[in-house]
């Protein structure tokens, strides 16, 4: 009884200036509460995200479980796609050769892409923003016509082979260089080199030079201290350069449908055409998925990788 | 004195138009603490990043230990250095840093471990070996740097303004322990300070340096007590400066004609100046005694009228401003009273009385 009458009490208290006492509340909630605060100017981003992948991807997901009927689902829950997917040996092995393939793209990339960033963190003392612009040039036109630029130079008639005949190198042009997987490698790592450059060179130069001094002084020549200092701490930017690369590039279907030939076709490929020319969308999506799945796996591989290497050279 | 460990042999080095560290000829002894000491700019930190090889001197050879180091690299260089900023390597524990320059010991696990815990002993860091770099404060990866160096075994230890970094009674607590493992070791310490007190704390000499030239080198007592410059005495601690003239130099004293001290006597010594001779007369803050009644004896006294006083917990300052002079003298007194009121008596007559020998002579041009 006592209780009911003070809880009246406070009610009261709190109707007598409604308006005021919830507009301070709320001021002092937000200026006291940093996850409030951070939650708002996440906000944006959040909401895209969740409109933009999540939602795409719970779509993804259902549509896996549906059976494609001539022009429309059967919209009951059915693993016959997965079913599909591990018994047609070609989706597995196509999605084994893009992983290669990728894998491939990510080690000439992160290869090419390190001395590059090494120069500009270390040699290049001033106009650092102008190098790090002119990384960017080849982005200014398009992607699709940077990947018919290589064909032009792979091409049975193309730079390479005609400017190797007119050097008397050869007589006839060389057919191994464009449609097959080397030509996707190629074009893929000249494409996503910038992606690899700049976390690399982020790594590179927040390295304290008097780091580099201290293994000198501490016995070691210019390679090793490179070996046990630089590059263990420019592993992150590695990483990150090599994740940029390799999760793009697996799902990737310009570049092998443009340069790779018969035998350079990916996922992408294949997923692709589940969704337009062999029309059965349900097992396109459920390749997606194994796709997506496959992917993660490699990534945890990787990085569990590179964390064990990174201790046992340090 | 000892045979040198490092001996600079017309060292100069020249960043394009700036001259970091003019012609320079000087010994470092085996096992003595020594330390370039010079505002920032002076070329202490060139000069020893040249001895660490770092740095290739435009002129001249750097001998360690008898050897010519020109064509030697760092890592080959049996010396190893204390960075200002430490250089812990951040992707390794303290057991890493450590062993870091071990590689090539040839020692075994056990053999190394077992050095290295008793380096840890030795820096008073016992049982931190598995701590992080990033997990030290910075007390104590100053010591984890020392003991990497010193892990070493190297013929001179460098350290770059090692002390820095730290708050004062770390600073000062550090400075023991760097002066008492240098004695137990043996080892030859380099150091590299802007900081006179550390510098007269820690060394058995001292290189004082300005705009890349060494102005002199001496004990810190020399250096304090009878400094060759009017340079090295006024960087050194506090000096007064009166302008004089010899007027005639008898047996055992000097007698030096000042405007504002009148004639003073100054005992003879090696370095004194001849008759005729513009000199500088240069007294210690703390080598004036204040009398605040008129004293009996006049001689080594000179009247002025107090200014403004500082205190300073063990010591106060106060200006004393004479007649004949517009610069105020600088006076230095212990605190060893409670009151201070006799420092509070603002252009009440003070008399300032200093003994024969609180005097130093500098050549004046």
């Amino acid at each position: 009884m006592d209780q009911l009458t003070r809880s009246d009490m406070n009610s009261t208290d709190r109707t007598a200036a409604p308006s005021t006492n919830v507009g301070f509340a709320l001021r002092r909630l937000f200026r006291t509460s940093e996850a409030l605060r951070g939650y708002i100017l996440l906000s944006p981003t959040l909401l895209t995200m969740i409109i933009g992948l999540a939602m795409p991807l719970l779509v993804l997901f259902t549509l896996s479980f549906w059976i494609q009927e001539y022009l429309d689902f059967i919209r009951t829950f059915s693993l016959k796609n997965y079913f599909d997917f591990f018994h047609k040996p070609i989706y597995g092995k196509i999605l084994f050769k893009s992983i290669r393939i990728s894998g491939l793209v990510t080690l000439a990339t992160v290869l090419l892409a390190y001395p590059m960033a090494y120069f500009i963190a270390f040699r290049i003392q001033r106009n650092k923003l102008v190098w790090l612009i002119l990384i960017t040039v080849p982005f200014w036109t398009s992607y699709l016509l940077r990947v018919f630029a290589w064909k032009i130079m792979l091409g049975y008639n193309g730079v390479i082979n005609s400017g190797l005949k007119s050097l008397g190198f050869i007589t006839e042009p060389l057919a191994f260089l464009l449609y097959n997987p080397t030509a996707v490698v190629i074009t893929l790592a000249h494409a996503w080199a910038a992606f690899a450059i700049l976390p690399i060179y982020v790594s590179l130069e927040k390295i304290d030079r008097s780091l580099l001094e201290a293994a000198r002084d501490l016995g070691e020549n210019a390679f090793m201290s490179f070996v046990r200092v630089t590059l263990p701490l420019s592993m992150p930017g590695v990483i990150a350069a090599s994740l940029l690369v390799f999760i793009p590039t697996v799902g990737d279907y310009v570049t092998p449908s443009l340069v790779g030939g018969p035998s350079g076709i990916m996922i992408g490929n294949i997923i692709q055409s589940m969704f337009g020319k062999a029309l059965n969308w349900p097992l396109g999506a459920a390749i997606s998925v194994m796709s997506m799945l496959t992917v993660t796996a490699m990534i945890c591989l990787f990085l569990w990788g590179t964390h064990s290497f990174r201790r046992r050279i340090a | 004195m000892g045979e040198a460990i490092i001996l600079f042999s017309d060292i100069s080095k020249h960043f394009g138009q700036v001259i970091a560290v003019a012609n320079t000829n000087f010994e470092i002894y085996r096992g003595e603490f020594f330390s370039l000491l010079g505002p920032s700019g002076c070329g202490k930190t060139t000069l020893l990043r040249m001895v660490a090889g770092f740095e290739a001197p435009t002129t001249g050879e750097i001998f360690i230990d008898g050897q010519p180091m020109s064509a030697t690299p760092p890592n080959h260089r049996p010396v190893n250095i204390v960075f200002q900023n430490y250089a812990i390597f951040p992707h390794l524990d303290v057991r890493g840093n450590i062993a870091f320059g071990m590689r090539k010991s040839g020692l075994s696990r056990a053999e190394l471990d077992q050095r290295i815990d008793e380096v840890l002993e030795l820096i008073k860091l016992p049982g931190y070996g598995s701590r992080g770099a990033d997990e030290l404060s910075g007390g104590q990866r100053q010591r984890v740097a020392l003991a990497r160096a010193l892990i070493k075994q190297p013929k001179v230890l460098l350290l770059d303004e090692p002390l820095g970094a730290l708050d004062k009674k770390l600073r000062e607590q550090m400075q023991i322990e760097l002066r008492q493992l240098q004695q137990q070791l043996g080892i030859t310490f380099l150091f590299v300070t802007h900081d006179q007190e550390e510098a007269l704390t820690l060394s058995d000499r001292i290189a004082v340096m300005s705009d890349g030239h060494v102005m002199e080198i001496a004990s810190p007592a020399e250096l304090y007590e009878s400094p060759g410059s009017r340079f090295v005495a006024d960087f050194i601690g506090s000096m007064n400066f009166f302008e004089g003239e010899v007027s005639c130099r008898e047996t055992s004293t000097v007698r030096v004609t000042t405007r504002v001290l009148g004639e003073i006597e100054v005992p003879l010594t090696t370095a004194s100046p001849t008759t005729g001779e513009r000199v500088w007369v240069a007294i210690r803050p703390e080598k004036l005694q204040p009398v605040f009644s008129e004293p009996q004896s006049r001689t080594n006294t000179v009247v002025g009228q107090m200014g403004p006083s500082a205190y300073l917990g063990d010591r106060s300052h106060f200006y004393v401003h004479l007649t004949q002079r517009e610069e105020p003298v600088l006076v230095a007194l212990q605190n060893l009273e409670r009151s201070l009121d006799h420092l509070r008596r603002p252009n009440q007559p003070v008399w300032l009385q200093w003994a024969d020998d609180a005097v130093v002579l500098l050549p004046r041009d």
